[in-house]
């Protein structure tokens, strides 16, 4: 095996919950796309705050309340680093649907009018959709999608012809979660800026996999989540370029957002606090901090190129089995870890279920897709998708389980 | 979890590989598409009533072992029951998977078999959406006579 492999399949020491086993066989985790499992490292953090420092922040003038409010804030810090970004343009929300969805209220209802259009793609996930369709709904604009080519590629002809003087965004998925395909997202972001659209994307699959860098990509607004990146659930970012989120209204409204509250009216805190209205997610912020810094001291580079190998290794391996469809491009250059597939004779559920017996998490259905299932022409998918606590050998336990899970049904 | 062999029973598979009433009607009374949100499983189920019985029932779609061989099963069953009963037996069917019935093979006939799902509660809505989509077409049937509903 490459060097790369072996040098961080061994980080799977890190990860505690990898250890057990399910139906009696050593768990094969290969649903990272859906969550990722989280080193010891952020369990430790997380649990550090909480029996050592829990208060609410930006509240307190007591210690543990400075404490606190360090270690959230040290949270922005870090995942601000992690994608180059201004940390005052990193705004914490619940998760990566909750930051498009910010923007789609505190930005699009309150912008968009009749006759002007949102560009989205036929590859998004569910949460880079509906938040298009609800603020279309209300604002009479319209949403667009560009098309996906046979080989899982965004077509960027059909993009090119979407974007135009009535576009006032361009919101694309950065990394594919079905596909695994990697999107130009600084090209489609100069397109967009080319007829002053802003330009969005979701980056839930890039971030945790590749470097992804905010400030050169040049794009307006990106949304990430913690879970998928090693981090705890019920933590997202958005990360937008302060300029825009000076002129934004906010999206939620209450405590820590406001500098006033009056009866005839209130001022709003200063950026990104005047987006974070309520407690905060803090001990969340401190496990994203945690996963953020595991992540870097790896270093992305490694992460991508453990991740581009074990794909490569994927699409080679599961190619050996009879009559399968992948789905993506075959392209390592152009793809991530994340690899849907389909048998002729067996429903992805029934491929998840008996896997699932040999010890192996792959998930099954439309990912939260459904466009592009239509497009693909299949209900659903059986999707694997790898981390950097992955090797080839769980690749090679995955193909043999469904050659098992195959002869079961086949009788 | 129960274990893998109570939920992929012979009888299961058996129905999954050659599923009885596959096809389409002349003349359905009601049709109806369903499909499950959580994994994209499609139904189109087709049924004739005439004189309050279930003349005919035919069945069309794409899905996993689970909901093709329990709709297989469901037309196998269906055929001949006043519309009452049908859909007596569907709630039946709904309580079993839920765990709140005993399979009992006078009213569900094959699908007994799928009393396994209960364990496993993530395929349930596999099982059930066959015999939903029944229910719907039924209750379409009765209340706006042929065809009213696709």
């Amino acid at each position: 095996m490459p060097v790369g492999h072996a040098a961080l399949s061994a980080c799977k020491a890190d990860f505690p919950l990898l250890a057990r086993e399910v139906h009696g066989k050593p768990l094969v985790y290969l649903d990272s796309a859906a969550t990722s499992q989280k080193p010891e490292s952020v369990l430790d953090a997380m649990d550090a705050y909480y029996r050592e420092t829990n208060a609410n922040v930006h509240r307190g003038v007591y210690e543990l309340a400075a404490e606190a409010t360090s270690r959230f804030e040290a949270g922005r810090t870090a995942f601000a680093k992690l994608v180059n970004a201004p940390r005052e343009g990193c705004i914490f929300t619940k998760n990566a649907t909750e930051a498009i969805n910010l923007v789609a209220w505190a930005w699009g209802v309150r912008t968009l009018q009749a006759g002007d259009e949102i560009v989205i793609t036929e590859m998004e996930h569910h949460s880079n959709i509906v938040p298009w369709q609800l603020v279309a709904q209300i604002t009479g604009a319209t949403v667009r999608f560009a098309s996906v080519t046979a080989d899982g590629l965004l077509d960027m002809e059909d993009l090119a012809g979407l974007i135009g003087n009535r576009t006032r965004m361009v919101a694309v998925v950065h990394v594919s979660n079905v596909l695994g395909t990697i999107n130009p997202v600084a090209r489609i972001a100069e397109m967009a800026h080319s007829v002053d659209a802003y330009c969005l994307i979701d980056a839930t699959q890039s971030v945790p996999h590749m470097p992804v860098d905010f400030a050169a990509l040049g794009v307006d607004f990106l949304a990430g989540t913690g879970h998928k990146m090693l981090g705890p659930t019920g933590i997202g970012v958005l990360v937008a370029k302060p300029e825009i989120l000076e002129e934004m209204e906010p999206f939620l409204g209450g405590g820590e957002m406001i500098s006033d509250v009056r009866k005839d009216g209130s001022d709003w805190n200063e950026i990104p606090h005047k987006f974070e209205a309520g407690t905060p997610p803090i001990a969340e912020a401190v496990g994203l901090a945690a996963a953020a810094d595991y992540l870097m001291d790896i270093g992305m580079d490694r992460v991508r190129a453990h991740e581009r190998e074990l794909a490569g290794y994927m699409l080679e391996a599961m190619s050996e089995i009879p009559d399968i469809s992948i789905f993506g491009p075959r392209d390592l250059d152009v793809r991530g870890a994340a690899v849907s597939f389909a048998l002729p004779d067996i429903h992805p559920h029934d491929i998840a279920q008996l896997v699932d017996q040999h010890g192996v998490s792959v998930r099954a259905g439309h990912h939260c897709a459904k466009p592009l299932m239509r497009c693909l022409g299949v209900p659903a998918t059986a999707r694997a998708s790898a981390h950097i606590y992955n090797s080839p050998e769980d690749i090679d336990v995955l193909v043999e389980a469904i050659g098992a899970a195959r002869s079961y049904l086949a009788g | 979890m129960g274990s893998i062999d109570s939920l992929y029973q012979e009888i299961i598979l058996d129905h999954f590989r050659a599923p009885r009433g596959e096809g389409s009607l002349d003349a359905p009374t009601a049709s109806v598409d369903s499909n499950n949100p959580l994994c994209g499983d499609e139904v189109h189920l087709e049924v004739r009533v005439e004189d309050g019985k279930i003349a005919e029932l035919a069945h069309s779609g794409q899905g996993c072992s689970i909901s093709r061989s329990s709709t297989s099963m469901l037309a196998e069953e269906a055929v001949g029951l006043e519309v009452g009963e049908a859909l007596e037996r569907i709630e039946y069917f709904r309580l079993m998977l839920h765990g709140d019935a005993e399979p009992d093979e006078d009213r569900l006939g094959d699908a007994v078999a799928l009393e396994g799902v209960a364990k496993f509660p993530a395929r349930v809505k596999c099982a059930l959406l066959g015999w939903l989509a029944l229910k719907e077409a039924l209750m379409t049937n009765a209340e706006g006579g042929a065809n009213g509903h696709r």
